[in-house]
């Protein structure tokens, strides 16, 4: 077994299931989630025998490709609750995703389901040196968003002890570090530094604060944002990945292996789909996950289409953990770009501005076609620090970008430096692309 | 003995030359020299002025990136050879230029160019030592007059 800087313990037996076992259950529970929703919800009923798949017709896991997809657009026109397979009386709890445009879309838990996902929770905590004598404090915001009960419910499950400090006034949350020594930091990545920057500035040190453990998660990050967390509160950052519509933070999470998060293949099934053809993308390529839930009551998904790019790898792990792990979300689909036939993100390009500069610089991309073959340009905001009387530096500069954009897209772009605060700027999320190409 | 020069970020753009020049002339600083060095998509204006810490303040208030780089102001014969002898002994003592360009403004046979050393501190000391006139600010500023 591997040397880990912690003890490697494993929550639930089923997490280190024989993979021909773990199938068996999953087309056990595959057929009756079929059958299930087939009977209790209209639109998959109707979805399904347009299909013309039954519970029945499912005879291997790979029949799961023949079951009709479900996107969030499906859910936004069921609006509020189409999609229980359950009466109301048996909810126990209602949560709701942020719709960055609109109304939220809704989903149902009930008792048996509510406990699952503190089950699951547990098992990536514990995976990520969660122990029953720690003190948690919860900075996530204890609303509609999944984030917040869902980690608590795990942290409570794994019997360790909960300080619910909930979002907001990083000055109290840096007191009620310093005071009640939390062992374990719960909240959004871009929070935690948050909290570092704050503490600094009132003259405190983050690596001095008590937490040694944070589990991260509610937003995309970087590998580099990690090694900066790591160094800043000087902790050990732990991933991990879920979404409401499927049941929220415990689909999949980090051991101390911390090479991809664990999915919890006993409860959903995974598959990476190219997201034009919605054929799967050969193993180790990136796609977009699609996941079909196979224990949930109150609101089972079939083929839930989560537009999340990310790469799937099954090779074993040396945690001892059977199931397929998935890389952080490397982009969405909805901006997802395809230059001369490779797929781009933007978070690619940030990427890449971060590994030439410490912080990443406002930039845009830009992409057209001239003639036949896609162009894209990469315009960046130069900053003071960055800028020199001598070109031979700027021109470096510039050379370093194009070379890490080239290293980690594998394509060639133009680096255009541009002056600082001449980019568009919008309120909230910066637009970073602009597709200048006809569909 | 060194001038602060400007150095200003220009975008390869129509328009992009004037925008710092329309700031200094709102100031009522007058541009002693200046250099431009460009590529396809970028530039940098290198500026002397006088009052270079109120144009610094302007151009930045404006929305430029200023960066402040210390060079030399040396003075050289302005006759056939007369650069070339002072880069002699630049040369011989192998001392790194960066970049030069020179001053519009000339005192009887002498003109007046900007070097940018990689060590502006060793250069002055081995070209005083040669005998060159290295122009320090004051000096500069009372021949230019206004």
């Amino acid at each position: 077994m591997a040397e880990f800087a912690f003890e490697n313990r494993i929550w639930d037996t089923a997490e280190k299931m024989d993979r021909q076992e773990r199938q068996t259950l999953q087309l056990e529970r595959l057929g009756a989630t079929v059958e299930r929703v087939a009977a209790k919800v209209p639109f998959y009923n109707e979805a399904l025998r347009a299909a013309g798949v039954s519970a029945d017709s499912i005879k291997s896991i790979e029949d799961v490709r023949r079951l009709p997809m479900t996107t969030k657009e499906d859910l936004r026109q069921h609006y509020p609750l189409g999609f229980l397979a359950v009466g109301r009386e048996a909810l126990v709890r209602l949560h709701g995703s942020s719709g960055t445009t609109g109304k939220p879309t809704f989903v149902g838990y009930t008792a048996a389901d509510r406990e699952l996902w503190a089950g699951l929770c547990a098992r990536f905590l514990v995976a990520g040196a969660l122990r029953p004598e720690h003190l948690v404090h919860i900075a996530f915001g204890y609303g509609l968003f999944t984030g917040g009960f869902g980690l608590h419910y795990g942290v409570e499950k794994v019997g360790a002890a909960i300080l619910p400090a909930a979002a907001g006034n990083t000055h109290r949350q840096i007191m009620l570090l310093q005071d009640l020594a939390a062992d374990v930091l719960v909240c959004t990545p871009s929070y935690s530094l948050q909290i570092a920057e704050v503490a600094r500035a009132q003259g405190v040190d983050p690596r001095e604060l008590p937490i040694r453990f944070g589990h991260f998660g509610g937003e995309p990050w970087t590998e580099d944002m990690r090694t900066a967390i790591e160094k800043e509160l000087n902790i050990m950052a732990f991933n991990n990945y879920g979404l409401s519509e499927v049941i929220g933070p415990g689909v999949a999470g980090e051991c101390a292996a911390r090479q991809g998060m664990h999915i919890q293949e006993d409860h959903f099934i995974v598959e990476c789909l190219d997201p034009d053809t919605l054929e799967p993308v050969p193993q180790g390529q990136p796609g977009e996950l699609v996941f079909t839930s196979l224990t949930k009551e109150a609101m089972p998904v079939i083929r839930y289409r989560t537009r999340d790019i990310a790469v799937l790898d099954t090779s074993p792990c040396a945690c001892g953990r059977t199931t397929t792990r998935m890389s952080r979300v490397i982009g969405r689909t909805d901006d997802m770009l395809i230059i001369r036939g490779v797929n781009v993100f933007p978070s690619q390009i940030e990427e890449a501005l971060l590994r030439v500069e410490q912080t990443a610089p406002h930039y845009l991309v830009e992409v057209e076609r001239p003639g036949t073959l896609d162009k894209m340009t990469v315009h960046v905001e130069i900053r003071p620090e960055d800028f020199s009387d001598r070109m031979s530096e700027m021109q470096s500069l510039r050379d370093r970008i194009d070379r890490e954009i080239h290293s980690v897209t594998g394509i060639r772009v133009q680096v255009d430096l541009v002056a600082p605060q001449t980019l568009e700027r919008s309120l909230g999320k910066a637009k970073r692309v602009i597709d200048h190409r006809k569909k | 003995m060194k001038l602060n020069q400007l150095s200003v970020f220009l975008e390869n753009k129509p328009g992009r030359l004037s925008e710092p020049c329309k700031v200094l002339a709102q100031a009522g600083i007058n541009i002693l020299t200046l250099s431009l060095a460009d590529t396809q998509q970028f530039g940098i204006l290198r500026l002397i002025v006088r009052e270079w810490e109120q144009a610094k303040v302007e151009l930045e208030k404006a929305g430029c990136v200023v960066n402040i780089t210390e060079v030399v102001a040396i003075e050289v014969a302005d006759q056939a050879g007369g650069l070339e002898s002072v880069l002699e002994m630049i040369e011989a003592a192998d001392i790194n230029v960066e970049y030069i360009y020179a001053f519009t403004y000339r005192s009887g046979d002498k003109a007046i160019i900007v070097f940018r050393f990689e060590n502006p501190d060793a250069a002055i000391e081995t070209l005083q030592g040669k005998g060159v006139n290295v122009i320090g600010p004051v000096a500069l500023y009372d021949r230019i007059g206004q």
